[in-house]
């Protein structure tokens, strides 16, 4: 494995190593993501690449008797040290899941949501954030004129697009996306990527997908998960024209997985 | 490969069984045999309790034996030793007849006619009167006698009568009010302040002169009604029998036999008016039901005061905070039992815990001075809605732990990764998301608690209130009086009452009463929730 050189690192992993009970998910990743880049993470089901994406927001606490060792260093600070505010953590690593999840909100405390809840109330300030959130997500056009009707009466492209609206809206250095496209038609997915295409200007993205084609369109640097382990890591264009690895040959020319 | 060259394409024998038809019809079926007893009783509630204030015409029957009856048919049946039918007739008239319900054989009736003449008393003793009017005298003198002079007699004694009710509407605010003087002044004995205070002279005063005016309004009452009871009219019954009834002991005269059938929707429409907003009269077997309807709808109202907020936050716990584990699974199963426990344990446990543990202790706090008269170590309203908020609490419980675990995950992680706390992700997302479920749990802890006598009964119901929870007097709510309900009214006057065939149909309207008020209660708790269900559910997807 050659991992590829990285002088400006948002987040860096050290030796991570996770646990679902007794079963270890992750043995010991040691990876680190560029800054306003796009990571892809691939591999097949169950290899534990929606277990590391979590692991960058401490979205597996929630899990019930999961465990973690090893660092995730965000710009150099441990994630995981005793002393970090969770909350705070999460407003700078946001994330958008693989099924819509819009609050039954309107459209306009859908994206303020992350900003009300941290405590602003300034009509001016968040009204500005709407619009230039919504702008970033390719939605603006689309529903400036209806910001006060309820979220949950668009389609689910919009939705999904609206989910990255709420998560830009806060501002975050990081975006991690756990198959933002699965569940849309290729119409919206279209869209989708192209919004990836725009973000990777200002947020750093890391997203998780099944699609390789996708891997391959939308990112600038893919790493290929097997079993828990980290088996190659390295520019997209190179890994898919010329693995180094066997099994990452065979995963992306669809020999299993 | 499967072959299909010999693949037979009709269907085969057990193809009905298989498609499970008759599984169909049996749930079908299941669910029409529940509607239909559901209605079946409401029909029956409906057609004799609406029935009942209709003013049907009243016969005179001729019996072979030569007496004379008036009598307003009720009902017809074949007669229990001959094959031929018997009806049974209101004749009304307790003080003469010393019953009000007579079987008449159809065979011993002679003729049957329905004089224009014949009048209606009701009266405030001793049920309805039939009769006819003889003579009217105002203070020993005559006046002449027509239906229109004895109205306006009657006219006149209502207006009087009004302003006597005035009067004692005053009296019974000066009545209250020397009652807190005099625990004000037991106050002051009990805390052993000096004979000679300022404090105490101050009270004294204020007595003497309360005890003044409510004497002066006394004698004031007592002029006024030997004034009303002057006049009198003279009726005569089916057997000539010679009656005076003080005019003011007549509530209304009507004519049924002369009413048109716009008169009588008329009078129809007052009667339910008076049921509606009226006091009960004649151990509660006449008159209306207010206080118990007020009674009935302030108990359900404490009541989810208490069940709803304490049942909710519970829940939350449970299912939010709470790790799940051996404990938090005999919780729950613990709750769900709770919900099959007889209501009668629960009243039990409302009359040792509430009212003689906690409300004897206010009592032993606050009120000393009171003692031995309990003022919160009795039944009282406040108990019965705690009581009943125990029994309906699990109800809420179980429908918003169901709500809650509801909400796809997805929801709570969109709301955690924004930055969100567990605490601002459950009151902005959760529970304006399990808020349709929970409004149903409420809709039917309501409709429980509307439905419960039992508890009731040992915890603060009264056959007859005195006052209302709620009056003019301060501190304006007074929930730690008696109150009435309508579910206890049913089985009191159904019952407990001494003249139970009078009071049958009062039984029918006060449960078409009750029906109505949960189910007005438990629409407008509907349209509550289909407006969340709305606003806080997805549409499509």
């Amino acid at each position: 494995m050659t991992p590829i050189k990285i002088n400006n690192p948002v987040i860096e992993v050290e030796n991570l190593r996770f646990y679902y009970g007794e079963a270890r998910a992750l043995h010991g990743i040691d990876i680190a993501f560029p800054e306003k880049q796009v990571t892809a993470l691939i591999g097949p089901s169950g290899c534990g690449k929606s277990t590391l994406l979590r692991c960058f927001n401490r979205m597996n606490d929630l899990i019930d008797s999961s465990r973690v060792e090893g660092r995730v260093l965000l710009n150099g600070e441990n994630i995981y040290d005793k002393s970090t505010d969770i909350i705070e953590l999460r407003r700078r690593v946001g994330m958008v899941f693989q099924k819509s999840n819009p609050f039954p909100k309107t459209v306009y405390e859908n994206v303020v949501y992350g900003l009300r809840i941290a405590g602003e109330n300034d009509k001016n300030f968040l009204d500005e954030r709407v619009e230039t959130s919504l702008k970033g997500a390719a939605l603006w056009d689309e529903v400036k004129d209806r910001l006060q009707e309820s979220a949950l009466g668009m389609s689910g492209g919009q939705m999904q697009r609206l989910c990255i609206a709420r998560a830009i809206a806060v501002n975050p250095k990081v975006i991690l996306m756990d198959e933002p496209c699965s569940a849309l038609d290729p119409k919206s997915t279209a869209r989708v990527e192209e919004l990836i295409g725009e973000l990777c200007k200002d947020f750093t993205i890391i997203i998780v997908t099944h699609n390789m084609q996708q891997a391959a369109r939308v990112s600038n640097n893919t790493a290929f998960l097997f079993e828990g382990d980290l088996i190659e890591y390295g520019l997209t264009k190179e890994l898919f024209v010329k693995p180094h690895n066997k099994q990452t040959e065979d995963y992306i020319t669809g020999r299993f997985g | 490969m499967v072959d299909f060259k010999g693949l037979n394409m009709r269907k085969s024998k057990y193809f009905f069984w298989r498609v499970g038809e008759p599984m169909v019809w049996l749930s079908a079926s299941a669910l029409a045999v529940t509607l239909l007893c559901a209605l079946t009783l409401l029909i029956v509630i409906m057609v004799n309790g609406l029935g009942v204030f209709w003013p049907s015409a009243i016969q005179q029957l001729e019996l072979q034996d030569g007496s004379r009856i008036f009598g307003q048919q009720m009902q017809v049946e074949k007669s229990p030793d001959a094959e031929a039918l018997r009806r049974q007739y209101k004749i009304a008239n307790r003080d003469l007849n010393g019953l009000d319900f007579r079987w008449i054989d159809e065979a011993q009736i002679v003729s049957q006619t329905e004089p224009q003449e014949l009048l209606v008393l009701e009266r405030v003793e001793h049920g309805d009167f039939y009769g006819t009017l003889q003579q009217l005298k105002i203070g020993g003198q005559n006046v002449p006698v027509t239906p229109v002079s004895l109205q306006k007699e009657l006219d006149r004694v209502t207006t009087a009568l009004d302003e006597l009710a005035e009067l004692e509407e005053r009296l019974n605010r000066a009545s209250y009010r020397m009652e807190q003087l005099r625990l004000k002044l037991l106050k002051l004995d009990y805390q052993s302040v000096s004979l000679q205070a300022p404090k105490r002279q101050r009270l004294l005063e204020e007595k003497s002169r309360l005890e003044e005016e409510f004497n002066s309004l006394v004698n004031l009452q007592s002029r006024r009604v030997t004034e009303i009871r002057k006049g009198v009219a003279l009726f005569t019954d089916a057997a000539g029998r010679k009656k005076e009834i003080s005019l003011a002991d007549i509530l209304q005269v009507y004519s049924p036999n002369r009413m048109t059938v716009g008169e009588k929707i008329i009078f129809y429409g007052h009667k339910l008016v008076e049921l509606l907003v009226g006091e009960p009269r004649e151990s509660n077997t006449e008159g209306g039901l207010f206080p118990a309807i007020f009674g009935t709808v302030m108990l359900i109202f404490v009541m989810s005061l208490f069940s709803f907020p304490l049942g909710v936050i519970a829940a939350i716990y449970l299912r939010e905070y709470a790790r799940e584990g051996l404990v938090v699974r005999i919780v729950r199963i613990a709750v769900n039992n709770l919900a099959g426990i007889p209501s009668i344990v629960y009243g039990i446990f409302g009359l040792a815990f509430f009212v003689y543990g906690i409300g004897s202790s206010i009592d032993l706090l606050f009120f000393p001075e009171r003692a031995p008269t309990p003022t919160f170590g009795t039944g009282g309203l406040l108990w019965a809605s705690l009581t009943l908020a125990l029994l309906t609490v699990p109800v809420v419980i179980v429908a918003t732990e169901e709500a809650l675990g509801a909400i796809p995950r997805e929801m709570r992680e969109g709301s955690y990764a924004l930055g969100a706390t567990k605490f601002q992700t459950l009151y902005k997302v959760l529970l304006p998301m399990a808020s349709p479920g929970i409004m149903t749990g409420l809709i039917l802890a309501m409709a429980r608690a509307a439905g419960e006598v039992a508890p009731l009964m040992i915890t603060g119901v009264v056959k007859l209130a005195p006052s209302l929870p709620i009056d003019g007097n301060f501190p304006f709510v007074h929930l730690e009086r008696k109150f009435m309900h309508l579910g206890f009214h049913i089985y009191d006057i159904g019952f407990q009452s001494p003249n139970v065939e009078a009071a049958k149909p009062m039984v029918f309207v006060t449960t078409l009463l009750l029906v109505l008020i949960v189910l007005l209660m438990s629409s407008v708790a509907i349209r509550l929730r289909n407006k969340m269900k709305k606003r806080y559910t997805f549409g499509t997807f």
